[in-house]
């Protein structure tokens, strides 16, 4: 793509400490190059659910955020035990988070329908035991 | 109202942007809704304390946050605070009376 400028990031497992800080490198990014808050706000909450999400379920994965005149988009891959039933885990309040992730204040089954509501095109490709890829997309105006 | 004005009400615990403005309070301790829900420039008050708190508040942009019920952070997360320049106050007064407090 003409333009682009592409950021990578690996998200480590079961390191909630640090989950975030992809989601707010990327901010301060946009914040710079003058992206709109409005759309910084977006790309930041839609990229930071994506990232709990890798470090909950998937053992981590790899994020990459494209970043071109008309839009950003980030691609988040993990190699986890991929998802049974998107439709369910498109469902706000439907969560299968382990008992420790909800006393940390998550796991309450909002990720995927806020990742949804925060982009303008979000895509799931899910294979059982191989792994989950979310291509999110947020137009710039 | 700015952010300054909260330090009459509560105990500061980091000063970040104290210029910042606060366009209203929001309340919420669980942070899958808060992340979706907290509104940009908000004073956001919550009894949850801990260093995911901090990310939340730094992602949805709210001016400050204020740990209600006595929630402390530890002191790495103090730091955190310190570092992502995130203003923090404390108080003893549970989530409604210190948001009423700034609603007032």
């Amino acid at each position: 793509m003409d333009n682009a400028i592409v950021f990578e990031y690996n998200v480590d497992s079961d390191d909630f400490t640090r989950a975030g800080e992809a989601s707010s490198d990327i901010k301060k990014k946009l914040k710079e190059m003058g992206v709109s808050p409005e759309i910084v706000r977006k790309v930041a909450i839609a990229m930071y659910e994506g990232e709990i999400n890798m470090v909950i379920h998937a053992n981590g994965g790899k994020i990459t955020v494209e970043i071109t005149p008309k839009e950003i988009e980030m691609k988040l891959a993990d190699v986890g035990p991929g998802i049974p039933d998107v439709d369910k885990a498109m469902q706000a309040g439907w969560s299968t988070a382990p008992e420790e992730v909800r006393n940390l204040g998550f796991g309450a089954g909002m990720g995927l329908p806020n990742m949804k509501k925060n982009t303008d095109d979000m895509k799931i490709d899910t294979e059982i035991g191989k792994g989950t890829t979310i291509t999110m997309m947020v137009k710039m105006g | 109202m700015k952010v300054s004005e909260l330090s009459s009400m509560f105990k500061l615990i980091n000063a970040g942007d104290m210029e910042r403005e606060v366009k209203g309070v929001f309340c919420c301790d669980l942070l899958s809704v808060a992340m979706g829900k907290a509104p940009a420039d908000s004073a956001w008050v919550t009894v949850m304390a801990n260093v995911n708190t901090l990310a939340v508040a730094s992602l949805t942009d709210v001016s400050c946050v204020v740990l209600a019920e006595g929630a402390v952070l530890d002191e790495a997360t103090v730091n955190k605070a310190r570092e992502q320049e995130i203003t923090v106050f404390s108080t003893e007064e549970p989530i409604f009376e210190a948001a009423l407090r700034i609603h007032g």
